[in-house]
């Protein structure tokens, strides 16, 4: 390797980059690659008519305004139950700390199909929601709670190794120092969590503005009202504007990008504040 | 990490002294709180998939999934994760070796390029193959004078899974075999393991929890994807569905009750997928060597 003066004595470097490169290449790079391509066909003037067209904008809106307030309350119950799973004992803990990871695994669209049947006017929450006149279903809060249960997990089980990893003495000596318990968790506690809690906000942000398969069946897909990005992306394809869809989707890889970039720091300052224990 | 094995503290778990924890009613307000958060947001839906599959009995549940375009549904979602998921694990092993095993530069950032599906929007991702292999793409009007067809066809369907499911396998490896260092293969390296030897007799064993629960999450992912896979499918009936995407239009013409048929297939997959997540955690908790 370039500057490294000893050889490693493992087999397969060579074949397993190449391989590796190789195939993010095919697979990865040059497919995304084609939407810049695409994009840069475009002159400026109208790259931008494309995406600041109002049903775009509000779009944009709608999308990183849900993902946001979804991001938010992810962070407040996902903490909760991560200090719940971590510090205390109950019946049906392990049932629970399973049951985390269900909107993880479970496809997207039977996610969709579901909270729309239940938010939805005869549905179980939806029916006990109606006469309070509070609609959920094809509404922006809809989409909220959609992205809620997507979100969840990476809150969740970002924190959870960092919750469990805290020394108990600075408790203790927050204790000593003559803090009462409220003080010493909001001081001593929940800073030590704040990179865990920011990294799982934007793992679940980035999640959200993205989300197609659990949005589009509880939204309702109004435009200007319910329309998510990704929606619009794909009604653009259908009606054969390539080069609209493809700037609405330039933004969004951009913004992805960029908050990729920000969790994969986040999380490499974590893991090296863990080492330095 | 979400989908990410870790163990924490099974069995072990201390009951903390009274001064550095919450008073007993405080926990129980909380642990109130987040049960009650967990049964709304997650377990109802996941009921309601059984309630609604099963409104109108048994016996249209069983009819609704053995009817012709279900059926065609499920083998070409099979075929898709039979193709997808092989390759990408063996994505996963070649990216796994190569970062753990290896010093080099660039490794951070041949890992965040590794993750990079994984942040990209699955429209997107079927957005790029439309670019590519569609009528008004690059390779288009080549492919049409080959005669070949891509999108709206099944391999289309297969590059979009692919896609999206690059990084679950090597995501789950690269940590773990990056803890477990290069000691071991060194050591055989030089009492005379060569290869395919050296992988298989000294790396597999130690990495076979994690590889297994990694296929489990990208098979899941694989059978499960909907965005991508709308984009490029061309929704034909009987040909290009997937099952999430027969969902979709079972669920668009309302016949709920068919539509939540085949989701409550899909639902048993995903918690088959947690409960080899829960044996492979216990394996790795009570068989640890190192």
């Amino acid at each position: 390797m370039k500057g490294s003066k000893r050889r490693s004595a493992l087999p397969g470097f060579g074949l397993s980059m190449g391989f590796v490169l190789m195939y993010l290449s095919l697979i990865v790079f040059i497919p995304l690659a084609a939407v810049f391509f695409k994009t840069f066909e475009l002159t400026w003037t109208q790259f931008w008519d494309a995406v600041t067209n109002p049903r775009v904008l509000a779009s944009y809106r709608i999308s990183f305004g849900t993902a946001l307030q979804a991001g938010l309350v992810n962070v407040v119950f996902g903490l909760l139950i991560a200090w719940v799973l971590v510090r205390y004992r109950f019946p049906g803990k392990k049932l629970i700390d399973s049951l985390v990871d269900i909107p993880f695994a479970l496809p997207t669209a039977v996610a969709g199909i579901a909270l729309t049947a239940i938010y939805s006017k005869n549905g179980w929450i939806g029916s006990l929601l109606e006469p309070l006149a509070i609609k959920v279903a094809y509404t922006q809060a809809g989409i909220t709670i959609a992205l809620v249960f997507i979100g969840l997990p990476f809150v969740v089980r970002t924190v959870q190794p960092v919750l469990q990893d805290l020394e108990q003495e600075m408790e203790e000596a927050a204790v000593m120092l003559g803090a009462y318990r409220f003080r010493t968790v909001v001081r001593v506690v929940i800073p030590q969590l704040l990179p865990a809690l920011l990294t799982g906000f934007a793992l679940a942000f980035a999640r959200g503005i993205g989300e197609y398969g659990s949005v589009v069946f509880i939204s309702g897909n109004m435009p200007m009202k319910t329309e998510i990005a990704p929606l619009l992306i794909m009604t653009k394809l259908e009606q054969f504007d390539y080069a609209g869809a493809t700037a609405i989707a330039a933004v969004m890889l951009v913004v992805s990008f960029l908050l990729l970039l920000l969790i994969n720091g986040l999380q490499w300052r974590m893991n090296r504040k863990a080492e330095t224990r | 990490m979400a989908g990410a094995i870790t163990v924490y503290a099974q069995g072990g778990t201390d009951i903390r002294p009274r001064h550095v924890t919450e008073p007993r009613w405080v926990q129980l307000i909380l642990i109130g709180i987040a049960l009650l958060f967990i049964g709304l947001v997650v377990l109802l839906p996941l009921a309601s998939v059984f309630v609604e599959a099963l409104k109108k009995g048994l016996s249209v549940y069983f009819a609704s999934l053995t009817e012709p375009d279900a059926l065609s549904a499920l083998r070409l979602t099979l075929i898709v994760a039979l193709i997808a998921v092989p390759i990408n694990t063996l994505f996963g092993l070649a990216a796994a070796w190569a970062v753990s095993k290896f010093a080099f530069r660039g490794k951070n950032v041949l890992v965040t390029l590794i993750d990079l599906p994984f942040a990209v929007s699955p429209v997107i991702a079927g957005l790029v193959y439309m670019l590519l292999f569609g009528a008004q793409g690059y390779l288009g009007p080549w492919l049409q004078e080959q005669g070949t067809q891509i999108v709206f066809a099944v391999p289309a369907i297969v590059l979009a899974t692919m896609f999206v499911t690059v990084p679950f396998v090597a995501r789950e490896l690269i940590p773990l075999m990056q803890a477990q260092g290069v000691q071991e293969e060194e050591a055989a390296v030089s009492l005379g393991a060569r290869g395919w030897r050296l992988f298989t007799r000294v790396t597999l064993p130690n990495i076979k929890w994690g590889l297994l629960y990694g296929i489990i999450l990208c098979n899941a992912r694989a059978m499960g994807e909907f965005g991508a896979v709308s984009v490029v499918s061309g929704h034909i009936r009987g040909q290009t569905n997937t099952l999430p995407l027969h969902v979709e239009i079972l669920y668009n013409e309302y016949q709920f009750s068919a539509s939540f048929a085949v989701a409550s297939l899909l639902v048993l997959l995903a918690v088959l997928t947690l409960i080899v997540k829960n044996i492979v955690e216990w394996k790795t908790a009570s068989g640890r060597v190192h």
